[in-house]
């Protein structure tokens, strides 16, 4: 009996049908973005009563229609915003029963009583440009969080950004109810009150 | 004969590139497995601006708009900054029927933790991005998420 052998199959050109698809997804495919500023908005509620609030707890930021960024009514530089904002929430120069037990800013009597009564109120005209605006939004959102950083690792000797990514981790063995009251404890120390008036026709 | 033969031994044994293919499917499988597919063909640029401040998006629970300037192939469409839902340029109005839409898709329990995710060119005016806004508080949409890319907000200015 005689055995035959198959042929070989000439693999030689397996690798450039290969490289072909592997080029055709490396191309057809994008990587999709899935991180950001996250953001709540207020709700939309007819004739809202006026809420008084003192000017010297409000933070004025404004930005024109030339991109400028306005804090106070001065030009301010982007750069300078978190060091303002900061300065601002954590002044605590309340009295009696405002007093700010954990802030650790000048008490200037001309600034804010309270981290809970801080408002920070952001006007931007409808020409600025968005990209300007996001510069801002995580520039304020930055003072927030560097603050909460700073009482989250006081009380807990943690950061706050850990325990937030702590939170969603699936694989965090620790308490999470608890993990969840002391992140709301922290947010209550240094609530994010941002206030946003409809955009200004200039 | 002996000095034809010494020759051949001084050549180099040939490489097997057998397991080229090989290799070069795991790459494949690797980037196929690792992409994710963009669900709406864009027809506006979208340079999306930088932040730091970022949080990571669920994108099971994700409702997308688009914003930004039609891009060159669709220049009859003007060159004013316009909204994209679903692969259609949108109108501020056609808003509130794309949020009903998209909630009808979700199961109940997952809609009041549903997130717009508001995809804008960085050159947009933001005359457009509050009339987006005011339609999504006008219709209890209330999370959004600024969807930036991750890196120093000071990337922002420097063009």
């Amino acid at each position: 009996m005689v055995r035959r052998l198959a042929p070989s199959v000439n693999a030689g050109s397996m690798a450039d049908i290969a490289f072909l698809l592997l080029i055709f997804f490396l191309v057809s495919t994008t990587i999709e973005t899935d991180y950001g500023i996250m953001r709540k908005l207020p709700p939309l509620i007819e004739d809202s009563p006026e809420v008084i609030i003192k000017k010297k707890n409000l933070f004025q930021v404004e930005l024109n229609q030339l991109n400028q960024l306005l804090v106070e009514g001065t030009l301010m530089d982007i750069r300078d915003l978190k060091k303002a904002a900061i300065e601002f929430l954590d002044n605590g120069g309340g009295a009696r029963d405002l007093t700010c037990s954990y802030c650790r800013g000048a008490k200037d009597i001309k600034s804010s009583d309270h981290p809970n009564k801080a408002v920070i109120s952001l006007v931007n005209s409808r020409e600025t440009n968005y990209e300007t605006y996001i510069a801002v939004q995580n520039k304020l959102v930055a003072a927030y969080t560097e603050l909460r950083n700073r009482e989250a690792e006081r009380l807990y000797g943690v950061s706050f950004v850990t325990m937030k990514k702590n939170l969603i981790d699936g694989r965090y063995g620790g308490d999470k109810p608890k993990l969840r009251e002391r992140i709301k404890k922290i947010q209550s120390m240094y609530p994010e009150k941002l206030s946003e008036a409809e955009p200004r026709n200039q | 004969m002996s000095k034809f033969k010494n020759k051949k031994n001084n050549q180099l044994p040939e490489i097997s590139t057998s397991s080229l293919p090989d290799i070069v499917f795991m790459l494949l499988f690797f980037f196929m497995v690792a992409t994710v597919m963009r669900q709406n063909t864009l027809m506006i640029q979208n340079v999306l601006p930088y932040a730091d401040q970022v949080e990571k998006l669920d994108t099971k629970l994700v409702m997308n708009i688009y914003a930004g300037k039609p891009s060159s192939r669709y220049t009859d469409m003007g060159t004013e900054a316009r909204i994209q839902l679903n692969d259609k340029f949108a109108n501020i109005k056609d808003i509130k029927t794309f949020i009903l839409a998209e909630r009808t898709l979700k199961r109940p329990a997952e809609v009041p933790f549903l997130i717009t995710s508001l995809k804008v060119d960085k050159e947009t005016k933001m005359g457009l991005v509050g009339d987006i806004k005011k339609e999504l508080r006008a219709i209890q949409a209330l999370k959004i998420n600024y969807t930036t890319n991750t890196g120093q907000a000071k990337d922002n200015f420097n063009q």
